[in-house]
């Protein structure tokens, strides 16, 4: 006999789930969604609950407990613990935000705030230009100390303020949906949008610069239905454009989505949204609303939740979370184009991808290429932190160098700052020195230093920071995200964070241990985690002897 | 079959279809270090042990899931490679305690063939052990993270109790001990982990010496293939075998279940009751004395001769058994027709399928099932009506889940919610009883939406028409209270099914276990001729079989009307026959049945009895009038391994031999007949069953001499058509053939039917039936239907299991399952101690909450000797299969005051 009819679920705990999710059939891959519901309610998610969950769900126990563990916005208090104070501080302690006092922050709180409020220190919340950043329930504190939170507290204001973006209506007045619209009627080709996209060059921003109108063109010729997925997952530290963006003008996004459902012949758009930018969640959601009372033949398009966990900016992990289950990269063959969500057909983009479709549609793929530096084509949205005097998302030629990006578009380094390295890809781009400024800052430019642009997050470092605190805050980053999955990524980034604690490095052992991480890690996280840490071995060797 | 070529570490090579990389390297003798693959597992490629270099990709591909193409360069054993494969196995290393959990573990033995040294990285924080469960010890200081044990939980065994929680923690449910989760103990993690961190309780077993002896389960009927290990004589473990109705997969009764042979209760020398000793079920050791085999055999031979002198051969009855080998039922029912004289032999199956073999061989012609259970594989729709298979055929029940999860639409229908509901498309939970209404109901909507499959009625079927008279009058609508199932529902099934490409029906004992059990069954029959979902693979009738040999016992002849391959004793061919072939006269009378044997003991008019591995003290129906039944026997000899409740009532006990200490075949619920081998000696005078039977039979003026089981299982084959194909050597050889088997070089038929069926005119008989409720209704006096039947860990009525360590560990205890409003409304918690009565007992245990169960109906186990629940069961019986009503009666459910809760 199952002994699940030991401990039948309370029937209040099932009616409790039930006036969250509602009657009926449940959908497996709103399992995350559900959890959602039950953590937005109650605070915590009881083992009650999530017995009742999974019994209507007709899911295993173990099934619902191993999604809710994954997500660290998640709190399971299992029998007998203790439920978690009502209200908590998220403080980023990611490179940007501990250069800026984070951990000084954490200190601070945690005295001043005592048992009633709880701290948890957390990776970027992606509001790097205004670190520290401190996260009052949903309330972003930026540049935070213990009276701004203390404030935030007692004035209750632990909401996630509104952006003001750009409403459809305006949009729509400036000129916005006309495209799509034009598409729609057959006022423009398929192919004429994708030939564009081709010749402006315009590659994937998400990271790995996949050329987006060959992917659209592969995921075309794949057997109906496909399905569409939007990664605003943006967790890689450092990075913050996606934000910036929709945060400003959200339709521009949408349009650009919409043509690329319509050139590829998309069923369905999921749009997952990282699950620190609640405001942004809450305006998308409004702004979807109006889209589709404006476009009520458009593509059915759901908006998902993340839930607190780095990996799920990989595409395959991404569509892992929004089937509903732990947010694991999946191993290809076969890719994501071919087997993707659902097992069908997928056209995956970052954010900032579809962002630029109209305008380089409407002022033709000429101007797009035609910007860049050093024989670099377009342009490439850079998310500066660190030590400059203006941090902030600047747009900028591609080709770039640090140091005109920082003259340029930053006003320069903050008085009494001097450049002594910089970080151009977030956390898992690597480290370069100061002596490496005057390199091109482009996809594949800087793949001989060891490094790559990604997302294109650049932290600024000065003679104030150590390149071997980064590379350590940077690995245990990558530990505390790591999905478990594979060994080279799970025990590797463990084990290389503890013997980069010590005093002296093991410099061959930890080559050795980067080398496979490299090299047999599933995806980009263990693949590059080892980055910033070979990086200080390559650039930095004199912090290595105590120099530093 | 086209392979394709590639290039392994310079040498060309040729991988099969759907081969992996690390699959041909394997076959081309180069072994690549594997950790988280496992043959029969999905690869997951998450240990990244396997690691290779593929010409042109930046990283290194996993083999275990990389599947080679055409011109391919791999290279396995590249510096690059290596390296990556050793770094994986040393990091592992690292986390594992300094004494290995387990002596075989596969990590030490591909760290030290790959010259892994000591590992360089500083261990994590280890989880502390858990021996919370009484299988299966929980080490996760010696886990890898493989999550091979989370696919057999998952994938295999569909039990769904292991998780990958967090960032990489292995967890049970929500993260509790083992022993406190909802594992069913099956021990497929056991099996597939590759380091210890899950192991048997009993521990590692060290390298090297003992044996293996390739056998079966002695369990249910689905017949599972098990190695079993042997050191000193003595079973240390039991591992699933490749067998056809397993494929490896074990539950927890045939991997932990097998140490019942070495209890210490075990009988090791015959007894013969004391004078004096007054009869009754609570007799122990002390009113026997222990007696020679000569004395014995004499003893038990004496009183059978002398009450045959006395009183005429009627007087005499036996009882063989389902759990011995075909060669024992075999020869037991030889001895009973032809040294008793009469057909007074019975078995068991009396009280399992009765009535669906009396409607099966009235409808189709044979009592078999038409096709195997691994025939899930080819339907599309599943129906499992009254059967409970998570519990009692746990591994033909995880190849349904399976099916299921692959999408094939799982209907089931029973009373009580059961496990399997979970994975179901339909759960139609209706009343106890109600069984022929819903059926007829499901034909109506078959018949009147033109569902019908017209030119299978009119090919292969009769009497088609008076059925459909018959259903027409059922509209789901007219019995959706009496069935307390909604009418759309029943629609919705009946459309699933009729409209399926192929559909199987599997029942059980809550089909059959009614007083219209044959009615139950005749509606099914009738829904697989009216749809023509019956001859081709994947759809048919699947009665599942309780006990391991329940098939062969009665293909044997163990039954009181019916001589070995179901010819009719009345039927004067039949018999001259089988007087010819015995060389003795043959008497035309149908013998008694179970039930009727003991009530004509109980009326003095059965003096004498031979029960052979039966325990119908316990069994049976009503069991105070059962155990005066055979209390008043004026000679009763038992054959069995313990003092049973029926061996406590014997004159004379005879120590039998177990089944790890016997050779011969068994037949399992899919009709195929597989070989069990002597895997111990027996312990102190015991001896071998066959040995005693043929003792028995000298001393009943039988002059047999047959040398062992091969030489009965030789004469078998001429009496029987159906197995005549199945030689002895084929089956050491082949280890299972299927029957009908009828000539040597013949394949054997999973499926049946296929163009006729073994009736006279060749054509399926619809019989039509009509709803009758229960023999005993709920009222004033006993308001709640009483459920009986069985739990996952023990076996039938317990002699087996509860005397094995860990499956009484895992269920020690009678309980009472109430829906939980009834429980609350009897002012009750779950674990109080509450008590049932019906007119004809009462018994008290804990009770236990089940929202399975519908307000108004209670289920409680019948193997609990202390609480033993045939008490409380109503002895009527079916009018054709002659089984008892074990799935229905009235009760009262009364609180035990002052009874406090266990401590936990």
């Amino acid at each position: 006999m199952s002994r699940r009819h030991l401990n039948p679920v309370p029937s209040v705990a099932i009616e409790e789930v039930r006036a969250l999710v509602g009657a009926g059939t449940l959908r497996r891959d709103l399992l995350i969604e559900y959890l959602h519901r039950l953590q937005d309610s109650y605070g915590f998610l009881s083992a009650d609950h999530l017995a009742a969950l999974a019994e209507a769900m007709k899911l295993s126990r173990a099934e619902v407990y191993e999604v809710a563990t994954f997500y660290h916005h998640f709190d399971v208090v299992r029998e007998g613990e203790a439920t978690p104070p009502p209200l908590t501080v998220r403080v980023c302690n990611s490179v940007a935000c501990e250069m800026a006092g984070a951990n000084e922050l954490l200190d601070g709180l945690r005295a001043a705030l005592g048992d009633r409020v709880r701290v948890r220190a957390v990776p970027c919340v992606g509001r790097c230009e205004c670190a520290p950043v401190a996260v009052v329930g949903r309330n972003p504190v930026g540049e935070a100390d213990v009276r701004a939170v203390q404030w935030a507290i007692d004035a209750g204001a632990v909401d996630a303020p509104l952006p003001e973006a750009r409403g459809l209506a305006d949009y729509r007045a400036a000129g916005g949906y006309r495209l799509y619209a034009d598409c729609v009627a057959g006022r423009r080709g398929a192919e004429d949008v994708i030939a564009a996209l081709e010749s402006a060059n315009l590659r994937g921003l998400g990271g790995a610069g996949f050329p987006a109108g060959r992917k659209w063109r592969v995921v075309c010729g794949m057997p109906a239905p496909r399905l569409m997925a939007v990664n605003i997952d943006e967790g890689e530290p450092g990075t913050f454009k996606d934000r910036y963006y929709l945060e400003r003008d959200p339709h521009r996004f949408l349009e650009g989505m919409l043509i690329a459902a319509w050139a590829v012949g998309i069923a369905k758009i999921y749009i997952y949204l990282r699950d620190e930018y609640a405001g942004l969640r809450t305006m998308l959601g409004e702004e979807l609303d109006a889209l589709r009372a404006a476009f009520p033949n458009a593509p059915e398009t759901e908006l998902r939740r993340g839930a607190g966990a780095y990996v799920c900016g990989e595409e395959s992990a991404m569509i892992e979370s929004i089937e509903g289950r732990r947010g694991q990269p999946r191993l290809r063959p076969p890719y994501v184009a071919e087997t993707g969500l659902f097992g069908r057909p997928t056209l995956e983009h970052n954010m900032e991808t579809l962002y630029w479709v109209r305008e380089i549609v409407e002022r033709g793929a000429a101007w797009f290429a035609s910007q860049g530096r050093r024989g670099r084509k377009g342009l490439r949205s850079f998310s500066v932190s660190g030590r400059v005097v203006k941090p902030g998302v600047h747009l900028a030629p591609a080709g770039i160098t640090l140091r005109e990006l920082v003259d340029e578009f930053c006003e320069g380094m903050l008085p009494g700052h001097e450049l002594y390295a910089y970080l151009p890809g977030g956390a898992s781009g690597g480290i370069l020195p100061a002596s490496l400024a005057g390199l091109p800052l482009d996809f594949d430019t800087l793949n001989e230093h060891g490094c790559f642009i990604g997302s294109a997050a650049i932290t600024v470092l000065s003679q104030q920071d150590s390149a071997r605190a980064v590379a350590l805050n940077a690995m245990r980053f990558f530990a505390h995200e790591s999905c478990g999955k594979c060994t080279p990524c799970r025990v590797g980034t463990a084990k290389a964070a503890i013997l980069m604690e010590r005093e002296a490095w093991d410099v061959p052992l930890l080559k050795e241990l980067a080398q496979t991480m490299q090299d047999a890690s599933i995806c980009g996280l263990g693949q590059a985690a080892p980055n910033p840490l070979l990086s200080v071995m390559r650039f930095f060797p004199h912090e290595l002897e105590g120099g530093k | 079959m086209s392979g394709v070529r590639f290039t392994l570490d310079g040498r060309a090579v040729e991988a099969r279809e759907g081969e992996s990389i690390l699959q041909a390297a394997q076959r081309h003798g180069i072994d690549i270090p594997h950790l988280c693959y496992k043959d029969g597992l999905r690869a997951d490629g998450n240990c990244r042990a396997c690691v290779v270099e593929i010409g042109g990709d930046r990283a290194l591909a996993p083999s275990c899931c990389r599947a080679p193409a055409a011109g391919m360069q791999v290279q396995a054993r590249s510096a690059r490679a290596v390296a990556a494969q050793k770094m994986v196995l040393e990091l592992l290393k690292s986390d594992m305690p300094d004494e290995a959990v387990r002596a075989d573990s596969e990590l030490d033995d591909w760290a030290q063939r790959m010259g892994v040294g000591v590992p360089r990285f500083p261990r994590r924080a280890q989880p502390a052990a858990d021996a919370s469960h009484p299988a299966i010890a929980v080490r996760l200081d010696a886990c890898i993270q493989c999550t091979r044990c989370l696919r057999a939980c998952r994938e295999l065994q569909v039990n769904d109790v292991i998780g990958y929680a967090h960032r990489g923690e292995i967890v049970f449910d929500f993260g509790d001990p083992l022993g406190a989760s909802s594992c069913v103990g099956c021990g497929e993690c056991v099996a597939a982990c590759p380091t210890g961190a899950l192991l048997p309780a009993t521990g590692s077993l060290p390298l090297g010496g003992g044996k293996t002896v390739d056998s079966l389960c002695p369990y249910c009927g689905v017949g599972c293939q098990v190695t079993y290990r042997v050191r000193d004589n003595r079973i240390v473990a039991a591992e699933g075998r490749d067998g056809p109705a397993n494929h490896g997969r074990l539950c927890v009764k045939g991997r932990f279940g097998y140490d019942y042979v070495r209890h210490p209760q075990r009988l090791l020398k015959p007894l013969i009751r004391k004078p004096g000793a007054v009869k009754s079920v609570d007799n122990t050791l002390a009113d026997f004395r222990e007696a020679s085999w000569e004395e014995a055999l004499d003893f038990a031979a004496d009183g059978l001769k002398r009450i045959r002198q006395r009183h005429g051969k009627y007087a005499l009855a036996g009882f063989g058994s389902a759990k011995g080998s075909n060669e024992e039922a075999y020869l037991f029912q030889k001895l009973v027709r032809t040294g008793f004289g009469t057909n007074n032999v019975d078995h068991c199956t009396r009280l399992c399928h009765a009535s669906s073999v009396a409607a099966l061989l009235e409808g189709i012609g044979s009592g078999a099932v038409s096709n195997p259970v691994a025939d899930v594989q080819h339907a599309d729709v599943i129906i499992v009506i009254g059967a409970n298979p998570t519990v009692n055929h746990p591994v033909a029940a995880t190849w349904m889940k399976n099916a299921a999860e692959r999408g094939v639409k799982l209907i089931v229908m029973d009373p009580r919610e059961t496990e399997l509901a979970r994975h179901a498309a339909y759960s139609l939970q209706f009343k106890p009883d109600s069984d022929v209404a819903l059926l007829n109901a499901i034909a109506h909507v078959i018949v009147t939406e033109g569902l019908v499959n017209e030119r299978f009625i009119a090919g292969r079927t009769e009497g088609y028409e008076a059925f459909r008279e018959n259903v027409l009058r059922t509209p789901p609508e007219a019995v959706e209270k009496l069935c307390g199932v909604d009418a759309a529902a029943i629609r919705s099934v009946a459309r699933t099914y009729a409209r399926a490409r192929a559909a199987m029906i599997f029942w059980g004992m809550g089909v059959s276990q009614h007083t219209h059990g044959t009615d139950n069954v005749r509606c099914l029959i009738a829904l697989a001729l009216m749809t023509g979902q019956i001859g081709r693979p994947g759809t048919g009738l699947h009665p599942l079989r309780g006990q391991n040999n329940v098939q062969g016992a009665s293909d044997a002849g163990l039954i009181p009307m019916m001589l070995p391959d179901y010819g009719r004793v009345a039927d004067d061919a039949v018999r001259v026959r089988f007087e010819k072939l015995w060389g003795a006269a043959l008497d035309p009378k149908p013998g008694l049945t179970v039930v009727e044997i003991l009530d004509a003991a109980r009326r003095g008019e059965i003096r004498g009895m031979y029960i052979m591995g039966e325990n119908p003290a316990m069994s049976d129906p009503d069991l105070a009038h059962a155990r005066a039944g055979l209390a008043k026997l004026e000679h009763l000899v038992v054959q069995d391994l313990f003092l049973t409740e029926t061996a406590a009532l014997a004159d004379v006990v005879l120590p039998a031999s177990a089944f790890a200490e016997k050779t011969g075949s068994f037949t399992n619920t899919d009709r195929t007949v597989q070989l069990g081998r002597a895997a111990i000696d027996p312990p102190g005078e015991v001896r071998q069953d066959l040995w005693i039977v043929q003792e028995l039979a000298r001393r009943l003026g039988l002059g047999w001499n047959y040398a062992g089981p091969r030489e009965v299982f030789e004469e078998m084959r001429g009496a029987m058509p159906s197995i005549a194909g199945v030689a002895w050597e084929r089956l050491a050889r082949e280890g299972a053939v299927t029957y009908p088997c009828l000539e040597e070089d013949a394949p054997g038929e999973p499926v049946i039917f296929t163009d006729r069926f073994p009736t006279a005119n060749g054509r399926g008989k619809f019989v039509p039936a009509e709803f009758r409720p229960a023999a005993e209704l709920p009222d004033a006096d006993y308001p709640l239907v009483l459920i009986t039947g069985r739990v996952l860990e023990h076996w039938h009525t317990g002699a087996m299991t509860r005397r094995s360590e860990a499956l009484d560990a895992l269920e020690p205890a009678a309980h009472i399952d109430v829906n939980p409003d009834d429980l609350c409304a009897l002012g009750c918690k779950a674990g109080e101690f509450v008590t049932l009565e019906t007119r004809r007992g009462k018994v008290s245990a804990r009770a236990r909450a089940d929202a399975g169960l519908a307000r108004g109906t209670v289920f409680m186990p019948f193997c609990y000797a202390e609480a033993a629940a045939n008490l409380l069961t109503n002895p009527v019986l079916d009018p054709f299969g002659k089984i008892p009503e074990f799935k229905y009666c009235a009760v009262k459910l009364t609180p035990v005051p002052g009874c406090p809760l266990p401590v936990v």
